[in-house]
């Protein structure tokens, strides 16, 4: 289908990130994420600190979807590319030990090894998760040209010596209908387009190889814009012209306004299969649902770091909106590296054991909000603001390599769908997820070569 | 760990409550064993019949048995900064905890010259990171032999262990490895590694420097074989590394095989593979690419074998973006899942405060806690501290989740008797709590000023809020 992608584009891309230009420099740990430059005081005004603290809701609470543009996911086609510029130090043959120097040991040494046999253990789980169809094709009446299957899991991520990996996790990356909050390394990469959710949408996709995009309509929110909803999702007419992926609808995270923004996406994206974010148990979820059955949605069933609360929203869900089981994604929340990813992590996996181990109320497929990883001030200061701290190197590197190991590590908790937004995270994602998936071929030629060699 | 229950511990105790162990009870130290923060020999009873009979001392040998973790645990290093791998009981956290965490050792060669050396172990000694009240330190060095060239690599790995930090000497010439374990056997490094070619050689070397010693092959029969054949060699000390393979299919087989040895270890049980775990990061730098993209391949392959069984690694890069993500990693695995890290309530002086000084309050949670500390002694702000009790909540989370309350707040307010300390009537909350702003007021009388969202930003804050106009 889609071009492939060779080691040399994947090279090529990251060089582009190699280490920017630090002219802006500053030790002082200054916030680069800016509210439209306005200095704001939060005393003052609670309207403007919720907006501020919707940032965390607003990145985060991007729900997004997922398929394979397999554009970059045949990532390294290669053979053996290694014939690396090392000195090839030949390994030496294993010297015969000068008796004269050798203490007599007192055991007797074996002259051959003990055979032994490693019998690899198989474990098999008697639940699966459920698995959800993103996006419409025309067959379907859509006007997608792909969907994008996320779950249908029998094993633990990646164990495809256990069972295939019947889908690879989706990348979805976020697109607002406001210019919004973002951390500067992030920023550049979209500053050319924020004016325009279609043509942000259009370089996520083109450029960035995203599966697919989700459309924030933060501007819903009652303390901003307050657009209304039926002027809100002409956005989302735009944005569907635009990329042909499944996309996800994401609301303000404003537990009031909510319910009806979401009811009038669906109603517009009436038929593509689109994700609704969010469901949440504090809001009228039941309307959410009832929009999404009537125009053949998927929701996103969100809940804060507690497995009891996801499974009660769940069952409401099920029980009370009566949603069918393939309609349904869970959105347990996201911490960052450093910042409550122990929680996000263990909570993770504790849900995909139990739906593995045949909890139906936990077996759905889990979205991941990995744009929250920009939150740690790892991610996105300076240096450190603290005297003792080791210098923290450019956080040009820094930052995407945060939201990498906070996406990687909940990958193995078991997410199958994460929205992010640093292109290079979504680039480096993609090929691990290939490459422990068994999609891309190849490997060193010597494994054993780093032992000998001058780095 | 075999046993199961308190009840079994306790069986073979001496069931005398005498308090020796420190703890009030017998089962009291027994349920200590479970969850190993006791050990066996810390009742001394026990120990002491031992000594004198041969049937005690059995009863003995039979519990540290029963009670020894499951993967078996390697001393690497001596003194203070000795290293544990392996202990491990568990493949999920939550199940328990994880242990001993990933012991990280970082590359230096033997042709590099030794003002290099000497730069890169600074910078390996030197490393620091605050996080969560204390600083995370790097562990130790792997020394490699590139030279090819015995009297260099003992020089070298003198050099390195004038340090003082653990060491994984590599080198698979026997004659190399020897060498260098002539000159710092005493500090018990790791050597690395037998393999089907120089087993024979390693096997006594192992033996007669009484090191330990990784076992290295990808075959994951022939990994079997060489533990089997070490361990009833008399070597204890095993470590197993199931070979590294960077990228594409490798790196899948990669995962499979460390997975493998693992779940082998602890869902069937298997001794003769119950072995701490080593994976080489470094091998990243052997693909194709500028230094970014492999140290930033390395990083996801650490990443990968923090999460999933790796109980020790080597490092080729010593740069911030390899460093810093994976130590913090590293720490969130292996924090106790069974409890929040959290410090004591109350009130703290910071800086020496006077009377005029500001107010502030945070919460108990240990990362909320060190990380607002640290920022007003960075930033030289002088105040009084007062600590929340949210049973080891942050910020956002315990005020939406109703621990950090008004009336909390007053309450601490009386018990710390901060009014009789300064002269005013101001306190600065977190601005993540802002919308509890009115209630403290009502609930406290003081005037309430909402400060930062993040106490990094304190000094700033202070600089145009502090002292407030009236
Ligand atoms: C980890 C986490 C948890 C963990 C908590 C672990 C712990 N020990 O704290 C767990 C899983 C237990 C949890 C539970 C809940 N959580 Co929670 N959680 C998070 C998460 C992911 C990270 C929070 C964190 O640790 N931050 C790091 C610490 C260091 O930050 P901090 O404490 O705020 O401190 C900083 C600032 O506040 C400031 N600061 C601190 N003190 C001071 C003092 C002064 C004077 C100043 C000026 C500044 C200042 O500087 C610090 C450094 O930057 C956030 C989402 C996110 N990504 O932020 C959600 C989040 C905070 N949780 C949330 C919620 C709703 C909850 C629950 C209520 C969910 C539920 N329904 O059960 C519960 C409540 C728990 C309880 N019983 O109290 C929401 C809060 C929403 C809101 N704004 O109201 C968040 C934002 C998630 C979300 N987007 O919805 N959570
Ligand atoms: S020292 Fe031994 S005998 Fe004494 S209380 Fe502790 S466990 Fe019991």
């Amino acid at each position: 289908m889609a071009k492939k992608f060779t080691l040399e584009d994947f090279l090529a891309l990251l060089k582009k990130y190699d280490v920017e230009v630090l002219e802006d420099v500053k030790i002082d740990g200054e916030l680069e994420i800016e509210l439209e430059g306005s200095a704001v005081d939060l005393s003052a005004f609670t309207a403007l600190y919720s907006l501020l603290s919707e940032f965390g809701n607003f990145l985060y609470h991007a729900n997004m979807a997922l398929t394979y543009l397999q554009r970059l996911s045949t990532m390294l086609g290669i053979p053996t590319p290694f014939q690396v510029q090392m000195p090839a130090i030949s390994a030496p043959a294993p010297a015969v030990v000068p008796t004269e120097v050798v203490k007599v040991p007192e055991v007797k040494l074996p002259e051959r090894l003990i055979e032994a046999k490693f019998e690899a253990p198989k474990v098999e789980y008697p639940g699966y998760i459920e698995e959800v169809v993103l996006g419409a094709t025309r067959a379907d009446g859509g006007t997608r040209e792909y969907v994008v299957k996320l779950g249908g899991e029998k094993s633990l991520a990646f164990y495809t010596f256990d069972k295939p990996q019947p889908n690879l996790p989706a990348i979805a990356i976020d697109v607002f209908d406001r210019p919004p909050a973002l951390a500067k390394a992030v920023k550049v990469h979209y500053e050319d387009v924020v004016g325009s959710p279609s043509e942000w949408a259009k370089k996520c996709v083109k450029k960035f190889g995203a599966d697919m995009v989700t459309i924030h309509l933060v501007s819903t929110d009652p303390l901003l814009e307050n657009t209304p909803a039926s002027e809100a999702v002409k956005v989302v007419e735009d944005v569907l012209q635009a990329v042909k992926c499944p996309i996800v609808i994401g609301g303000s995270g404003n537990k009031e306004k909510d319910p009806e923004v979401l009811e009038k996406a669906a109603e517009v994206a009436e038929g593509e299969r689109v994700m609704l974010a969010s469901a949440t148990l504090d809001m009228d979820w039941q309307r959410i649902c009832e929009a999404a059955k009537k125009y053949g949605h998927v929701v996103l069933s969100w809940t804060q770091m507690d497995i009891n609360n996801q499974k009660m929203l769940n069952r409401y869900l099920l029980k009370r909106a009566n949603m069918p089981r393939n309609s349904i994604v869970m959105d347990p929340t996201t911490a960052a590296l450093g910042y409550g990813l122990d929680y996000a992590f263990t909570n993770m996996e504790r849900i995909r054991l139990s739906g593995l181990k045949g909890d139906n109320e936990l077996n759905f497929p889990i979205s991941s909000g990995t744009t929250n990883a920009w939150g740690a001030r790892e991610a996105w200061m300076v240096d450190s603001p603290l005297e003792g701290d080791t210098p923290w190197g450019p956080r040009e590197l820094r930052g995407p390599i945060w939201e990498i190991v906070t996406g990687l590590t909940l990958s193995l908790a078991g997410v199958d769908m994460f929205m992010m937004m640093h292109p290079l995270a979504v680039a480096v994602l993609k090929e691990v997820f290939n490459m422990l998936s068994g999609k891309t071929k190849g490997n060193v030629a010597d494994a054993g070569k780093w032992i000998f060699a001058e780095v | 760990m075999k046993v199961k229950s308190p009840l079994e511990v306790y069986n073979f105790l001496p069931r005398t409550n005498c308090k020796e162990c420190g703890y009030e009870t017998c089962m009291s130290f027994a349920s200590h064993i479970l969850d190993r923060s006791a050990k066996v020999f810390d009742c001394k009873p026990l120990v002491r019949d031992a000594e004198n009979d041969a049937k005690a001392k059995e009863k003995l040998e039979k519990l540290v048995e029963l009670t020894s973790p499951e993967i078996a645990e390697v001393v690497v290093g001596v003194g203070s900064s000795a290293l544990k791998i392996g202990g491990e009981e568990v493949l999920h956290r939550h199940e328990l905890t994880f242990f001993n965490p990933t012991a990280f050792f970082y590359d230096v060669w033997d042709s590099l010259e030794d003002k290099k050396i000497d730069e890169r172990c600074d910078r390996v000694v030197s490393y620091k990171k605050f996080y969560v009240g204390k600083y995370l330190t790097l562990d130790g060095f792997a020394v490699r032999c590139t030279s090819n060239d015995p009297k260099r690599f003992a020089e070298v790995a003198k050099k390195v262990a004038g340090y003082g930090k653990p060491m994984v000497l590599i080198a698979l010439n026997p004659e190399c490895m020897k060498s260098a374990l002539e000159v710092v056997a005493d500090q018990r490094p790791l050597i690395y590694a037998a393999t089907e070619g120089n087993w024979k050689e390693f096997l006594k070397l192992a033996l007669d420097y009484k090191v330990p010693v990784v076992l290295r092959a990808k075959d994951l029969n022939l990994l079997k074989s060489l533990a089997v054949t070490f361990r009833s060699a008399g070597v204890k000390d095993i470590v197993l590394d199931p070979v590294t393979e960077p990228i594409g299919e490798g790196l899948q087989g990669t995962f499979e095989r460390v997975i493998q040895l693992r779940r082998k270890a602890i869902l069937d049980g298997d001794k003769d593979v119950a072995y701490p775990i080593m994976v080489t990061p470094i091998a990243a730098w052997m693909i194709e690419g500028d230094e970014v993209t492999k140290a930033y391949w390395e990083t996801v392959i650490a990443s990968m074998f923090i999460v999933k069984y790796a109980d020790a690694m080597i490092f080729h890069s010593i740069d911030q973006h390899v460093v810093m993500p994976t130590l913090t990693l590293r720490f969130n695995i292996y924090t106790d899942p069974r409890t929040p890290v959290q410090v004591a309530p109350g009130l703290r002086e910071i800086n020496n405060p006077t009377p005029d000084d500001p107010v502030f309050i945070t919460t108990n949670f240990a990362l909320t806690y060190y990380t607002v500390e640290n920022d007003l002694n960075s930033a030289k702000i002088r105040g009084w501290l007062l600590v929340m009790n949210t049973e080891g909540i942050g910020v956002e989370a315990s005020v939406a989740g109703g621990k950090f309350t008004a009336s909390k707040v007053k309450d601490l307010i009386n018990e710390t008797k901060i009014g009789e300390k300064v002269k005013h009537r101001y306190l600065v909350i977190p601005g993540l709590a802002a919308r509890l702003q009115g209630a403290i007021e009502d609930e406290t009388g003081w005037k309430v000023l909402v400060g930062p969202i993040d106490s990094g930003r304190l000094k700033g804050w202070m600089e145009e809020k502090w002292p407030p106009k009236k």
